[in-house]
């Protein structure tokens, strides 16, 4: 078995009102789709995160700890959420990906970890 | 002996590999193991000959060197330790290379080749690493060959193929044979990959000559392994048959000086009788079969073009039907330009035109046969100055030198004799 980041990414502004239809059929879908990742086994841990412009970078060095405001990488889209999962091989990890892209409607990222 | 050498050595590698690959779970030490067995053997068959089975002897020699190193040099390693276990029954045995394991190869190997195939063209990788890695391990080509093939930097090629490796490597890839369920999708891909393979051998994106032989015959080769592979599949068939019947009329694409010759204008004395017979029947296979997809639907537009003994008696209605059902399937602009090209053959050309005016130009602007019809459209509706704009984004677009001089002709022919 291996494990796998699903991250979810959206544009830099994005930001969800948990009030709409829209949301709040993601939220269900998110949900039986984790707990179909639990029922399977194959769950290590999800969350969706707060927006980019909550993160603070934080850096050490020679004792020294400085912070800067916001996300580390400037760019447009930011990770929105992710998922650890364990899945015997890229195959299954990827198909997974693919039910969490539905899940959550959006672009979904697969990426290996160490290991 | 050498060039039997190295054609044993370019029509085993990829089978070789394969099955090693399986024993080791891992493409590098599979490939090094390869190298070092086809070392042995350059040195060792010219006193000896030949073994009975030089791909079986090559590959379990292969696999006996990558044990014994993995033997020495690592302890612990899951993987390895796996090795070992498969390995086992073999060292028991006796242990000549050329008899172990003979026996149990002849039903693996071609699974193996399905399942190098469908890793390593995994939709995971790009299609440029799908290609490389294709050509590198079933066609078992030097990475500096398939970069000049493809015109780029030996570096570059070589950096996409480790990259690649590295990217199945790291992701825990399965070796396998995707279930019934994935296989039309996954199977897609690999015939595509292949595809490309061939149309890039066919057409050299840049560079002097038109083909360059290698690829193309590189790419049939493994359209005919896998079709051996899958008998069932009626789209490995299709790709087969398009790949021979445009193979078919290889010379008389290239006149004497070197120039382009178009379809309707080609000797057709000059196409392979051979390949196009072979073609022919794997359409009417396929096409039996009543599931028709894009290969066989393209397969099918070419052995229209095969039946045909002129440009002129060509039957266009057929081939604008296809096409209509090509589109169906893929409605992208490409097949849409193709299917103009026909119906200006059936009605003229400036009914082509119109079917070209409904296509998405945008999508087709950076596309040099987009303005290389168009042109050859105007030109024969009579509308000169429009011809000669298009033919000239046609020449900037393209980087063959071969095509680059036949649009020139065309644009000269168009600036002096306007047609009416």
């Amino acid at each position: 078995m291996a494990q796998y980041l699903l991250s979810v990414w959206h544009d830099d502004t994005y930001e969800v009102d948990f009030s709409t239809p829209d949301a709040q059929r993601m939220v269900a879908q998110v949900g039986a789709f984790n707990e179909e990742l639990q029922k399977a086994g194959a769950w290590v841990f999800a969350t969706g995160l707060r927006p980019a412009t909550s993160a603070t970078v934080v850096r050490s060095s020679g004792g020294d700890v400085s912070m800067t405001d916001g996300p580390f990488a400037e760019t447009k889209e930011q990770m929105g959420g992710f998922w650890m999962i364990e899945a015997a091989d890229l195959d299954a990890a990827l198909e997974w990906a693919g039910r969490a892209s539905a899940a959550c409607e959006g672009p979904v990222e697969v990426r290996p970890a160490q290991g | 002996m050498t060039e039997e050498l190295g054609e044993v050595f370019r029509r085993e590698a990829g089978r070789c590999i394969t099955t090693v690959v399986r024993v080791l779970g891992d493409i590098d030490l599979a490939e090094e193991a390869v190298a070092e067995a086809f070392a042995i053997a350059v040195e060792r068959w010219p006193r000896t000959g030949f073994p009975p089975n030089p791909g079986g002897w090559i590959t379990t020699t292969a696999r006996n060197r990558a044990i014994d190193r993995l033997r020495r040099t690592s302890v612990g390693d899951e993987r390895h330790l796996a090795a070992q276990r498969l390995h086992i029954n073999d060292m028991e045995s006796d242990h000549d290379p050329e008899l172990d394991g003979l026996d149990d190869l002849v039903d693996v190997v071609a699974d193996d080749q399905l399942r190098l195939m469908f890793l390593c063209a995994h939709p995971a990788l790009n299609v440029d690493a799908q290609t490389a890695l294709i050509l590198r391990l079933l066609g078992g080509l030097e990475t500096g060959e398939i970069a000049r093939a493809f015109v780029v930097p030996e570096a570059t090629m070589a950096q996409r193929i480790v990259r690649a490796k590295r990217k199945l490597h790291d992701n825990h890839a399965p070796y396998r044979i995707p279930r019934p369920a994935e296989l039309p999708d996954r199977l897609h891909v690999v015939l595509v990959a292949i595809y490309l393979i061939y149309t890039e051998g066919h057409t050299a994106t840049s560079g002097a000559t038109l083909s360059r032989f290698d690829l193309s015959t590189e790419a049939i080769r493994l359209g005919r392994t896998l079709v051996e592979l899958m008998p069932d599949e009626a789209e490995a068939a299709g790709l087969l048959a398009l790949m021979l019947l445009t193979e078919s009329r290889r010379s008389a694409r290239v006149a004497f000086d070197g120039t382009m010759v178009r379809l309707g204008e080609q000797n057709r004395r000059l196409w392979k009788s051979d390949l196009i017979s072979e073609g022919q029947e794997l359409v009417r296979a396929s096409l039996r079969r009543n599931r028709p997809s894009s290969f066989q639907i393209q397969a099918a537009i070419a052995a229209v073009h095969s039946d045909a003994t002129s440009g002129e008696v060509t039957d266009w209605s057929q081939i604008v039907a296809l096409y209509d059902q090509l589109y169906e399937l893929r409605p992208n602009a490409v097949v849409a330009l193709n299917r103009a090209v026909a119906v200006a053959e059936l009605r003229g050309p400036s009914e082509g035109l119109m079917a070209i005016s409904q296509i998405d130009v945008v999508a087709l602007d950076n596309y040099q046969p987009f303005h290389a019809t168009r042109a050859d459209l105007l030109a024969r509706c009579g509308r000169r100055e429009e011809a000669i704009t298009a033919y000239d984004r046609a020449i900037e677009l393209t980087s063959n030198a071969v095509e680059r001089e036949f649009l020139i002709r065309q644009k000269a022919a168009a600036v002096e004799e306007p047609q009416a």
